[in-house]
């Protein structure tokens, strides 16, 4: 059998019926590391003793006769900007070379009270910032479809380990679409939950009113169980919604009747591949017939979003990765006074495009140009959050495209504005802080799968699975693989 | 349009020290960024809130006490240079 194929929920049926155990699933995954992470290079850091160790307690659990939860014995990924105590943390950044830090991530601890196996930490573009994950400071990150493409990112490391079956799911963060447009160019389901659903305490910060945590999974249960273990409310994080969050499992009735669900067009035609809008249409008609009322609308703001971002975004980042001054941690250059130290160290430090997005953000707050440029944003923000504000009074989740694009090919990613475009159908939620879930749908003319996007307003993620599992059990367009003769 | 002088003083506000080569670069990248969001300054704002937080939070307050606390040696785990318990940086002034 191979079990490095299989999903959560499989998996736990095999782990509590004896059929397996959770030290044999954890060498698996850490054999398949081994032997094909040297082309997908979705790793930074394997931790291969302490999961080992991780799936022998869960191991000593099933023989005393304990029960355990969904999670536990599970192998997994975590983005490595996510803090986990005495292992590296380094944001894919030579800031961070070297960085231990001296606590986890609320969500890497709550993950651990539900025994979880790590497996190591997943490659992403530096600060999460970019598309590619080929902002790197170390090296970029294969798509396991198709080796000439990119991952997508900048949770580029959390997707391809996924979709090539080095983790059974993972952890990334989204900014701007950093979970969803990963996990649609490689064929799996990612979820960024609502604004302040999951704890951002540990996550190292890019842009702090945007940035949310989230799954990346094979399937939409997957995706409910994880959502289970990470949300929460959380004192460490000032942020933190403190709600009633439900069994997000409850949602996966695949019963669609009835559910409104709007189809902006503002999202469709100029700028969108053909094959992509296809597919969409296929969704939106499959949720159709499945006894959805789907109509289209409109969200007039949505052309805005892409500036209002990158002004919003830049500026709030500029002022998060003011802390890399070679004081307390992280890289230092040696200087002659303190001033030189600050300007060296950020100057060797920070690869380009952290320093591209460091310079807006400042020039977008600086005297003269603030007015103008970032609070000008804000006030556009507003103008989209009220779109949404008028559209889920109508309906119970829009349906838009993920990407524009299936993945983008390795290399030919310089031109910086270029790029910023490929996270135009992603940025609108966090700007609105509402949930939204990538949903694999088909695959392109080339075999490249196809996302799907769901969002809905704040604290809807249970719509969004209820639409996402109807869709995933009523057709065979969901629960895509790579092709598997490339030794994946 | 960003001049190499604006580009320079925003290196400077950013701690940032710039090749001659990266302050032509970045005057043109930022040049054509800022472009695109020219549309922005079309949309009739007046009225509008900035919204720069989606949450209705207002401050959040806890008790001023004493909780767990790391020691002075976990703290300066990693710091690139210390001295005698501090963090230890070249001469300020």
């Amino acid at each position: 059998m191979t079990l490095s194929r299989l999903t959560i929920h499989e998996l736990h049926d095999l782990l509590v019926s004896k059929e397996i155990s959770a030290t044999e699933l954890v060498q698996e995954h850490l054999d398949r590391i081994q032997a094909l992470d040297g082309n997908v290079k979705s790793y930074i850091t394997v931790t291969g003793d302490l999961a080992r160790k991780q799936a022998k307690a869960v191991d000593a659990k099933l023989a005393a006769g304990e029960t355990i939860g969904m999670l536990a014995g599970i192998p997994m990924a975590v983005k490595d900007n996510m803090c986990t105590e005495g292992i590296p943390t380094t944001c894919a950044s030579r800031m961070l070379e070297g960085f231990k830090p001296q606590y986890s991530a609320t969500v890497v601890e709550k993950l651990k009270a539900e025994d979880f196996v790590m497996l190591g930490k997943v490659n992403m573009d530096e600060f999460a910032m970019g598309s590619t994950t080929e902002n790197s400071a170390f090296f970029a990150t294969q798509n396991p479809w198709n080796a000439d493409c990119v991952p997508g990112g900048s949770s580029g490391g959390s997707a391809a380990s996924v979709a090539a079956d080095l983790a059974v799911y993972s952890l990334g963060s989204d900014t701007g679409g950093s979970i969803r447009q990963p996990a649609s160019f490689c064929g799996i389901v990612g979820l960024k939950p609502t604004y302040g659903a999951v704890s951002r305490f540990g996550l190292i910060a890019f842009a702090s009113s945007l940035d949310q945590i989230g799954p990346l999974a094979k399937d939409v249960t997957d995706t409910a169980l994880i959502l289970n273990a990470i949300t929460g409310y959380d004192k460490k994080d000032s942020t933190s919604a403190d709600y009633n969050y439900p069994d997000y499992t409850a949602a996966l009735t695949g019963d669609v009747k009835g559910m409104r669900i709007g189809l902006p067009k503002e999202y469709l035609g100029e700028g969108i591949d053909p094959d992509v809008e296809a597919q969409v249409r296929a969704a939106a008609a499959k949720l159709e017939e499945l006894g959805a009322h789907v109509e289209e609308c409109s969200l007039p703001y949505t052309r805005y979003a892409m500036p209002a971002y990158y002004l919003i975004a830049p500026a709030e980042a500029s002022s998060n990765l003011g802390r890399y001054d070679g004081v307390r941690y992280g890289l230092r250059a040696p200087a002659e006074d303190v001033a030189g130290m600050f300007c060296d160290t950020r100057k060797k430090g920070f690869g380009p495009e952290v320093k591209r997005r460091i310079m807006l953000g400042t020039y977008a707050l600086s005297s003269g140009y603030y007015d103008a440029y970032y609070l000008k944003a804000l006030k556009v923000r507003n103008l989209i959050k009220q779109d949404y504000d008028r559209a889920f009074e109508q309906y119970d989740c829009l349906i838009t495209p993920t990407a524009p694009t299936t993945a983008l090919r390795k290399g030919n990613n310089q031109d910086p504005l270029a790029l910023y475009k490929s996270d135009i159908c992603t940025i609108p939620t966090n700007l609105a802080g509402i949930p939204g879930l990538s949903l694999p749908y088909g695959t392109d003319r080339n075999g490249m799968p196809i996302g799907v996007q769901l969002s809905g307003k704040a604290f809807a993620e249970p719509a969004l699975l209820r639409a996402a599992y109807a869709l995933e059990q009523n057709t065979n367009l969901t629960r895509l693989k790579p092709n598997q003769g490339k030794g994946l | 349009m960003i001049s190499k002088d604006v580009v320079e003083k925003v290196a400077k506000l950013s701690r940032l020290h710039l090749e001659e080569e990266e302050i032509a670069q970045y005057a043109d990248q930022l040049n054509q960024i800022l472009d695109t969001m020219a549309g922005l300054q079309q949309i009739d704002t007046d009225g509008v809130a900035p919204l720069a937080h989606v949450l209705p939070i207002e401050n959040v307050f806890r008790e001023d006490e004493v909780g767990e606390c790391f020691t002075q040696e976990t703290v300066l785990a990693n710091a690139p240079e210390q001295s005698n318990g501090m963090f230890q940086v070249p001469k300020i002034v």
